[in-house]
């Protein structure tokens, strides 16, 4: 019992937590009395003794399953326990429980927790959905509503899109670009624990006095700093949820930067590779912000700061510029690493190189870049300074440009192609192809002022966020989902139950968003648990949809949790890929590599005979070929093996 | 595209554009933002139906691409071959760059010209002071010097709306008038002077709507509304005249706060 207790583990995390918790609230207790103020100060936005132990229970969480203990036998000059391998690997799933410093295992933990917590974020969507099929108060009071939507799209965002990307390429990218494990596991194994810790305050937060937080994913200041407890929870629970992708993001970019096989340069990296550079560079980029504003929010509420007190000279607006200059790259986090899944995806299963390899890289950059300067364009209507609007709509139009780049050269890969259509990664990807076209175009109108003046904060956004979300972001998590599953679990899916499953969704997904645009443009603003009765109709419509869609991903998950037990062996490379990760065994070795490969080549070139992406231990040195000039087609000539115009 | 015909690039370029036709000329039918009732939202719907064609266009090609490449490069069953290796064009390439970078520039320019042309100020207008207040509104009319809870406004006259908040952030729209802006607490403190709180709008169509608040306001945000009256410049005088003066302090105290429910149609009761 103590030797358990002592041991790093969950045992002892939960012992953590407790202790954590309490130490909070003996601080904050103490403190008071001794201060001679009320001990329990339970105005809604106070409660010191709750916010205080919902920071140390987590950290005491952490501390308890062993996430500090190398640093802290190191920092304290103690021996440090040899790094034995016995947090590599994964021997039975009581593994995926422990702190595990290996990059594999860590993908694994981050989409199993990722995906509970779609569904969790999922069925509040199905309880909106109850809500609006008809007009009027029928299950869900008003108050309840907004904490609903607010929830839904916090573990939507915070906790499945953001996150679920960063366990896709944790797995996936270090074997990509031959590499051993990412630059610091044992900050990576740290990412992934905060996860839970945030899901935690997210969920706890319903049992807050006062209920959920309820100020929408937005947390608009005021309603936010006046708002009950639940919010402070919100507030923290974006902390972990930060901290987690920050030092996720670092650890990608020291790892993408440095660790790349010998051979492997710039224009030889997948573009999955390149996604998560760029993805990485804006959320470094970005995220202190959202952490700092929720900071600033929880100050005003339990501090008594006046950030955002108009009465006390606080500036209101201010909250918004904030928020959205994180939140506005923040839909590019949530976009770059499905397209770099979908350019894998695409070219795998067409069995062709990526055409124009080169302008999709750069593509890429040109979105991070200009993703810092369109913010404002959620705040047309905000009443901020006038000026600003026009400007931010250029920029906002222009970045259209490089993603229309990206769709036509993915177009352009199919054509003279040998498309695989009955694989279920690719219909994922080609249905990508058509909703996130739908959401750019109603992004596009979102963007020019005049339209946005009349269409701003009604269902015509909702619309559009789900288009480029569901229809963007979660169709691109599905297909690599799909694509490594065999990579992962060394089993094969069953490809009939995926082309169900994706026939389901895109069914469902159709039915439940596209009225949205209609009534939007109509006149039903978003976030209100009622409505006019002329919008009834429409509203039944799209609720019996989105329990299509609900139900289409129990398909999903049959299919997952079968496969992976029951399916068929996979074999290293069931996908006849180039890449690196698909040389080496399903799932691959511990260690990834018995000696790091030589990157010869594209990581693409397919059809051109003879050419190679790497060279594996093992293999003949005579086995190396240089890739040779491929064909270029078209009048001006193209960069050929270059990859297109430059 | 390597082995693509002169004759399929004409014949796929024929059908795009016949989709843009076709599909334009349903959807510019079709009245999507419900009536035109303010000369601000005609302009509002001119620019949306210019948008709706060219993103038909756009959304055709795409999609004509996108179809005839997954028909005519699918594999057979068994095939494992791979596909023609061509890794760019540069043509091309530069054609989707710069296409697309001349339809959003045009589209940006429309906008700021459609912009100027509803922000534009008239000669003569009538300034309205909205307070919104969890969960209601109150329209006070300093020229009139009256107060009320329903917003009544002469056909064809220009509102000057200044708008304030006295606790969190609503906003302002009249689905009908197109016009739309947020009510931010403290713009009318001396703090909130570069907050832009005016919004100008034309009612042209005489009727009865609802203001609707756009802006989660806390839970009776889906209730908070009030009726917009567009009447003649008679009946609105007169109703003026029978209304509650403006109290001589006028410190906000806003309207009686409450939960608005029950008047959700555009025909709303008195
Ligand atoms: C499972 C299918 C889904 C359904 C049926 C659904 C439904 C809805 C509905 C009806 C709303 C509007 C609530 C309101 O404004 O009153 C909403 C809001 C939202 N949803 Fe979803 N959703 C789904 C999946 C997703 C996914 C996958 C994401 C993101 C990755 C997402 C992100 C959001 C966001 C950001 C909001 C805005 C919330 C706010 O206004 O604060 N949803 N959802
Ligand atoms: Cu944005
Ligand atoms: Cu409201």
């Amino acid at each position: 019992m103590v030797a358990t207790l002592k041991a790093p583990g969950q045992p002892r995390a939960i012992l953590g937590l407790i202790l954590g918790a309490a130490f909070g609230f003996g601080l904050v207790v103490t403190l008071r009395a001794i201060s001679g103020l009320e001990i329990f100060q339970t105005e809604q936005t106070g409660y010191p003794h709750i916010i205080v132990p919902a920071v140390t229970g987590p950290i005491g969480y952490l501390l308890g399953l062993g996430a500090f203990d190398y640093w802290f036998r190191w920092a304290a000059g103690a021996p440090t326990i040899p790094d034995d391998h016995s947090q590599h690997g994964a021997k039975s799933w009581k593994d995926y429980f422990k702190f595990n410093t290996d990059h594999k295992v860590i993908g694994i933990q981050y989409i199993c927790t990722t995906f509970i917590f779609f569904l969790m974020g999922g069925l509040m969507a199905m309880l909106v959905r109850a809500e609006l099929a008809q007009p009027g108060t029928q299950i869900i009071d008003p108050g309840l509503y907004n904490g609903l939507f607010s929830t839904h799209a916090a573990f939507m965002i915070f906790l499945f899109v953001i996150p679920v990307f960063a366990g896709l390429a944790n797995y996936v990218l270090p074997l990509m670009i031959g590499a051993p494990d990412m630059a610091f596991p044992r900050l990576n194994a740290l990412s992934f624990w905060m996860l839970p810790m945030a899901g935690l305050l997210f969920l706890g937060s319903y049992l807050a006095p006062g209920g959920t937080f309820d100020a929408g994913w937005t947390g608009y200041a005021p309603l936010s700093t006046g708002a009950p407890l639940g919010q402070s929870f919100f507030n923290l629970g974006v902390q972990f949820a930060g901290a987690s992708s920050v030092a996720t993001a670092l650890n990608f970019l020291v790892t993408i930067v440095t660790m790349r096989a010998p051979g492997m340069n710039f224009w030889r990296m997948p573009l999955l590779v390149w996604a998560n550079l760029s993805t990485s560079l804006l959320v470094v980029g970005a995220t202190p912000f959202v952490a700092g504003v929720q900071f600033m929010v929880l100050f005003d509420r339990a501090l008594g700061t006046n950030f955002f007190q108009a009465a006390a000279g606080g500036d209101v607006i201010s909250y918004q510029h904030i928020f959205w200059f994180y939140s506005h790259p923040a839909v590019y986090i949530m976009m770059l690493p499905g397209f770099g899944i979908v350019s894998e995806v695409i070219s795998t299963h067409a069995r062709k190189t990526i055409f124009g390899y080169r302008l999709m890289a750069l593509a890429l950059l040109g979105i991070v870049v200009l993703a810092f300067a369109v913010w404002a364009h959620h705040m047309f209507v905000s009443g901020m300074f006038a000026w600003l609007r026009v400007p931010m709509m250029i920029t906002t139009l222009l970045i259209a440009v490089p993603t229309g780049i990206k769709i036509f050269s993915w177009i352009g890969t199919l054509f003279d192609s040998k498309l695989h259509i009955e694989n279920t990664s690719m219909l994922f990807s080609l249905g990508f192809l058509v909703t996130f076209v739908v959401g750019g175009i109603s992004g596009v109108m979102l963007g020019m002022i005049p339209l946005d003046i009349h269409v701003s904060d009604t269902y015509f956004v909702v619309a559009h966020l789900h288009f480029v979300l569901f229809g963007g972001s979660v169709f691109t998590i599905f297909a690599g989902l799909y694509h490594w599953f065999p990579k992962m679990t060394g089993r094969m899916y069953d490809e009939r139950l995926g082309r169900y499953h994706f026939y389901g969704t895109l069914v469902g997904m159709l039915g439940t968003f596209l009225p949205m645009h209609w009534v939007g443009l109509e006149g039903m603003p978003r976030r209100v648990a009622d409505y006019a009765a002329q919008f009834g109709d429409w509203n039944l419509v799209m609720s019996i949809f989105s329990f299509i869609l609900g139900a289409a991903q129990l398909i999903f998950i049959y299919n997952m949790v079968v496969s992976w037990r029951y399916g068929p062996k996979a074999g290293p490379n069931p996908w006849r890929a180039k890449t690196i990760e698909w040389q080496v065994s399903s799932p691959p070795p511990v260690f990834n590599f018995d000696e790091i490969p030589r990157v010869v080549g594209g990581p693409y070139e397919f059809g051109v005979p003879g050419a190679r992406h790497a060279i594996m231990h093992g293999e003949e040195e005579g086995a190396e070929v240089t890739t040779p000039e491929p064909a270029v087609v078209g009048a001006a000539g193209g960069g050929g093996g270059s990859g297109g115009s430059k | 595209m390597k082995d693509m015909s002169r004759a399929t690039f004409f014949k796929l370029t024929g059908v795009a554009l016949a989709l843009t036709v076709i599909g334009s000329l349903i959807m510019v039918n079709i009245n999507w933002m419900g009536l035109d009732g303010s000369t601000e939202k005609g302009t509002i719907e001119t620019l949306l139906n210019v948008t709706i064609v060219l993103s038909t266009f756009v959304f055709s090609v795409v999609m004509t691409m996108l179809v005839y490449a997954v028909w005519k490069y699918r594999a057979k069953p068994g095939d494992e071959s791979d596909g023609e290796p061509i890794h760019g064009n540069t043509k091309l390439e530069i054609i989707w760059t710069v296409v697309p970078t001349l339809i959003v520039v045009g589209l940006g320019v429309y906008s700021t010209i459609a912009l100027n042309d509803i922000e534009a100020e008239a000669a003569d207008s009538m300034e309205v002071d909205v307070t919104a207040q969890q969960f209601a509104w109150r329209f006070d009319y300093p020229e009139q010097g009256v107060t009320s809870n329903e917003l009544h406004v002469p056909v064809g006259t220009q509102l000057d709306l200044h708008l304030t908040a006295l606790d969190v952030l609503h906003s302002f729209w009249v689905p009908e008038w197109g016009i739309k802006r947020d009510l931010v607490p403290g713009s009318d403190l001396p703090g909130g002077d570069d907050i832009d709180n005016t919004v100008r709008v034309t009612p042209d169509v005489e009727g009865r709507y609802s203001v609707v608040c756009t802006e989660l306001c806390g839970w009776g945000h889906a209730t908070m509304r009030a009726a917009a009256v567009v009447e003649s410049p008679d009946e609105f005088d007169a109703w003026a005249a029978d209304q509650e003066k403006i109290p001589k302090d006028n410190v906000s105290t806003g309207a009686a706060g409450g939960n608005g429910a029950g008047v959700y149609n555009d025909q709303v009761t008195k």
